[in-house]
């Protein structure tokens, strides 16, 4: 059994709020990995994957718990890791070698050296003849290979990529695929493993060893998965194709809350998905078009969205009770035929009854409008209410889009200038 | 492409590997290898001839005027100046001289303040409010008092007048280069910012390649417009009256106010003309080669349209011996001073503060705190001396001032908005323009008063009105250039849409054109009473031969204290003007600034 090279003990990472409130971020993430892996990180958006693989290169430091290299737990900085970032973090005002050579300067070595192990480096990854080129001079698929050019040249033991391909087109994306594992395994590298985030569950079937699946708020691993078949893998094939299934349905699966104890009158302040009522419409639509039951993973393929942008939509349609979803397929519920199948104005009323009864957060609004007199709130009441559960960030987005669901429900209206919430009706009134 | 050259494939230095020997390199070495390099690829061009030449002299004007600097001076020996043309070209090379140690010394101040700002958080709490108001406090206020304190520092030596006028420029423009690379380091994205740590950047190249690269766009430009102001500057400072004496620098404002004392008008043309061929010169030399070199750290990903070009900057391209000596030190450099101090990749880098440093800042601060109140404390002795009606007669000047940096402002904003609007919107003549108004931009107004001094002198116009266009003089031109940079932003499309609309003339100004250059127009503003404020100190006096003009009002106050040397007077008024300033912007630019962010900005 190889040797193993990275350990995540029991990790934790929690935003302090000023509030008593805190947001968990990472929950308890206990992973292994061992030389001559490749494992990949997967798991829905805002999930901490980003956040999980930067405590792992120890720029940010953990709530709890350690990152341990080579038996010993780091202090600082990973020494044994480089990196690639998802926006290539290049330096625009360096050419293509002096980005490479940047992973050297802190080495004692001499300059010549330098500038000799970039070339090579520059050579492998397909460069060569750029070493004088400005980034903005390439094309995202080459600037992604200075910016692996430029980790490899650190030679790390562990190679770490936050979404190293989902900034790129498809064929670029492809091609780059293709030569990475190509480097990695035929050994071209000394790296000794790679761990890599990502949003696209194929990409992670198709170069990684090892999946590992994370829930979200807060991140735990709820599914580490061995993938066993050789190298170069075809997408066709059934194998291939069932195993994306599988972690697909472990993804969509909605987590079940814990019932909330008797005791408890309030309803538990659940997180709404950032998704304009407008593109959920369009979803609902779409599906009724598309007829019974539709795979949820060529659906996404059709739509040429990525996880990120796809897996909100979805659970937003669940979660009002327009959809549901049976191991990896969408089939609209009653209600959701009822909505798509509406005149604009039905469809508003089917919506306004979802909301209520799905969101509390909108009951709760609708509930303080009506106790005031005057049926109006200054949004900032609203900010700092949700702000105990969210932090201030996350709070604004979801009052935006609850301001967008209200609006659209013609629930609530919105004095963008005035930021004040009112109800609908009031507003009608002032308009006579 | 990158070309290794032979220089660096077989380094000169005879060192073995990795023992750390210094140098051992003859001057006749490097000269063997340049000549070798060169003749090698046979490519030593015009543009080599050239550029040595124009090295050569540089190094030797600045040796000889440099030395001109330490001459000894004392009350009764004055370095006596000459009228005659002859000598201009000196003057201006000893006020050059005196501009380029003032921007290096700048170029220093704000690296070391501006990471220590952006780096600490105590110290950014205190740090950053101090120069927000320091660059908005009038310099030439304390003038007066920094001549004296260098006076005192170099005694019998001109060198304490010389500092005096060189810290007088380097606070005319510090503050805005200081605050640019702040900015620019704390907005460094995250991204470079976690690659320059994964890549375990020491501190030297994390200053050079991200640090100060990242913040050059910023800091080129606040350089140009802060060395732009710092003549202005200078003109003030070369003569100067403190306790009832005339200390003049050589230099080319000094020679201005000696041709202006003794109603030679002949040689006040001879200054204001050398005056705008220095500007000039120092664009064209100096300026426009950095703005096209800096081109290359601009932040973004793809290519520019149209790129600033500089003839300067081709030839020293073209110079294959520039190129290899940039090579070739650099790469000594890195071999002999930066690879000792290489930790290597497999270091982790802690990042904790040591006891020692968190001590040694502690005793800074203290030091710094007990030093700031040991003068506040002197400073309140000091103005304790005034009687009751002075402090408040102050307060009326003060106020009466700030009337006319107000009209001089509002009158430039009347007149420079339709000729600037008129100007952007018409792209040939915005590129006529726009360089004739950087250069009258840069032209420092004090240089001109003389002149109009004599008009007044003739028509007999009181400096009481006459003071407010002496002030408009210099700094109508920052509203200028602002209102035709907003009005060259106007997206077409808003335009095009205005004419398919039918709005009338007044609509399309109501509707678009004032808002689009709202925002514009309030910098320039800003910065445009930031200047007049300044300029009362020398506005509200103006001389010519023997006729004495002169204005009630702050500037004027604090320039007669500054003459008779009446300490309380000093420090009283320039606490009067510092606190109108700061006032006055809190109270009306901020809040116009706000408004112009909020809701005119045009993404």
């Amino acid at each position: 059994m190889s040797k193993t090279l990275l350990e995540l003990k029991q990790i934790s990472k929690r935003y302090d709020l000023p509030s008593q409130a805190n947001v968990s971020i990472l929950e308890d993430i206990h992973i292994n990995v061992k030389e001559g892996e490749l494992v990949s990180i997967l798991g829905p958006s805002g999930s901490g994957k980003s956040t999980l693989l930067r405590i792992i290169a120890g720029l940010v430091s953990p709530s709890q718990g350690s990152v341990v290299y080579n038996g010993k737990p780091i202090v600082g900085t990973n020494p044994g890791v480089g990196m690639v970032f998802q926006s290539f973090a290049l330096f625009p005002w360096l050419t293509v070698l002096e980005n490479v050579k940047l992973g050297l300067e802190n080495r004692p070595l001499r300059e010549e050296e330098k500038l000799r192990k970039a070339l090579s480096v520059i050579d492998m990854i397909g460069l060569d003849g750029f070493e004088g080129a400005y980034p903005k001079e390439l094309s995202g698929g080459m600037r992604q290979r200075v910016g692996i050019g430029r980790a490899l040249v650190m030679e790390p033991d562990i190679l770490l990529m936050d979404e190293p391909f989902s900034a790129l087109d498809v064929l670029t994306a492809e091609n780059l695929k293709r030569d990475l594992l190509e480097l990695w395994t035929e050994k071209k590298i000394p790296t000794k493993s790679i761990i890599m985030v990502t949003h696209s569950i194929e990409e992670a079937v198709y170069m990684s060893d090892r999946a590992i699946v994370l829930s979200r708020d807060p991140a735990r691993v709820i599914s580490d998965i061995a993938i066993t078949m050789p190298h170069w893998r075809d997408k066709q094939e059934p194998q291939f194709t069932a195993l994306v299934d599988r972690i697909y349905s472990i993804l969509t699966k909605r987590e079940m809350k814990s019932v909330d104890t008797p005791g408890e009158q309030k309803r538990k302040i659940e997180k709404i998905q950032e998704v304009p009522a407008g593109a959920l419409t369009g979803f609902i639509e779409l599906i009724d078009d598309l007829g019974q039951k539709v795979d949820l993973y060529k659906l996404a393929d059709q739509l040429s969205l990525n996880l990120e942008d796809f897996l909100p939509i979805v659970e937003a349609a669940q979660m009002l009770g327009f959809a549901a979803i049976h191991q990896g397929d969408i089939e609209l519920t009653d209600i959701g035929h009822q909505f798509a199948d509406a005149s604009v104005l039905m469809r508003k009323d089917i919506f306004k009854a979802q909301v209520l009864q799905h969101v509390p957060m909108m009951e709760k609004i609708i509930w303080i409008l009506q106790s005031k007199s005057n049926n109006k709130m200054e949004r900032e009441f609203f900010a700092e209410i949700f702000e105990k559960h969210f932090g201030a960030e996350e709070a604004a987005h979801q009052l935006d889009i609850l301001i967008d669901w209200g609006r659209y429900a013609e629930l609530i209206a919105y004095d963008e200038k005035a930021k004040v919430l009112y109800l609908e009706h009031e507003h009608a009134a002032a308009m006579e | 492409m990158i070309v290794i050259t032979e220089g660096m494939r077989n380094p000169p230095c005879l060192e073995k590997q990795g023992v750390f020997i210094l140098p051992r390199l003859g001057l006749l070495t490097v000269l063997r290898n340049i000549l070798n390099n060169v003749n090698m690829r046979n490519k030593f061009g015009w543009a080599d001839v050239l550029v040595i030449c124009l090295l050569l002299s540089i190094l030797y004007a600045a040796a000889k005027l440099g030395s001109g600097m330490r001459v000894p001076f004392s009350p009764e020996r004055h370095p006596a100046l000459s009228l005659d043309p002859i000598w201009l070209p000196y003057y201006a090379g000893r006020s050059l001289l005196r501009m380029f140690i003032a921007f290096a010394a700048s170029l220093l101040f704000t690296f070391v303040y501006g990471r220590i700002a952006a780096y600490n958080r105590i110290a950014e709490r205190v740090m950053i409010p101090a120069i927000d108001i320091l660059q908005s406090v009038p310099v030439l206020g304390f003038l007066s008092a920094t001549v004296l304190a260098f006076m005192a520092l170099f005694p019998g030596s001109l060198l304490g007048v010389e500092c005096a006028s060189i810290f007088a420029i380097f606070t005319g423009q510090v503050w805005n280069m200081t605050f640019s690379f702040y900015h620019s380091l704390a907005t460094i994205p995250r991204d470079l910012n976690e690659a320059a740590k994964m890549n375990r950047l020491g501190a030297w190249h994390r200053f050079s390649k991200l640090e100060v690269s990242y913040s050059m766009i910023g800091l080129v430009w606040n350089s140009m417009m802060s060395f732009g102001g710092g003549w202005f500057f200078l003109a003030a400072s070369e003569s100067i009256s403190v306790l009832n004496q005339d200390i003049r620098l050589p230099g080319i404002g000094s020679y201005m106010a000696l041709a202006a004392d003794e109603g030679n008008i002949k040689a006040i043309v001879y200054a204001i003309a050398t005056m705008i061929v220095l500007i000039v010169v120092v664009d064209q030399l100096f300026w426009r080669p950095i703005i096209a070199w800096s081109q290359k750290f601009k932040n973004e990903q793809t290519e520019a349209g149209e790129a600033p070009t500089s003839w300067v900057f081709d030839i020293l391209k073209r110079a294959q011996f520039v190129r290899f000596l940039n090579r070739y030190f650099r790469t000594l450099f890195h071999d002999w001073v930066l690879r000792p101090f290489a930790k290597g990749a497999r270091t982790a880098q802690s990042q904790r503060r040591s006891p020692v440093r968190s001590v040694a800042q502690w005793a800074i601060g203290l030091i710094a705190a007990a030093l700031v109140l040991k003068y506040v404390a002197e400073g309140v002795l000091e103005i304790v001396k005034l009687s009751w009606n002075e402090i408040v007669h102050v307060v009326v000047l003060g106020l009466l001032t700030a009337l006319r940096v107000f009209v001089s402002t509002i009158l430039a904003v009347i007149w420079t908005l339709p000729v600037g609007v008129v100007i952007g919107t018409n792209p040939r003549l915005s590129r006529i323009a726009q360089p004739i108004v950087q250069i009258l931009a840069s032209f420092p107004a004090n240089m001109a008063f003389p002149i109009i001094a004599i008009v007044y002198v003739k028509l007999g116009i009181s400096l009481e009105i006459g003071a407010i266009p002496l002030m408009m003089l210099g700094t109508q031109w920052y509203v200028l250039f602002n209102v035709i940079a907003g009005a060259m932003a106007i997206p077409s499309d808003l335009k095009e849409a205005t004419v398919i609309l039918k709005l009338t003339r007044f609509q399309t100004w109501t509707k678009l054109i004032l808002p689009a250059v709202f925002p514009f127009l309030v910098t320039g503003c800003i910065t445009a009473s930031g200047g007049a404020w300044n300029a009362s100190i020398v506005s509200e006096i103006v001389s010519w031969k023997n006729n004495d003009l002169r204005a009630s009002g702050l500037g004027s106050f604090i320039a007669q204290a500054t003459t008779n040397g009446n300490w309380p007077e000093i420090i009283w008024g320039i606490i009067v003007m510092c606190l109108l300033v700061v006032i006055v912007n809190r109270l009306i630019w901020r809040r116009l600034y706000a408004l112009a962010e909020k809701k005119y900005h045009l993404e």
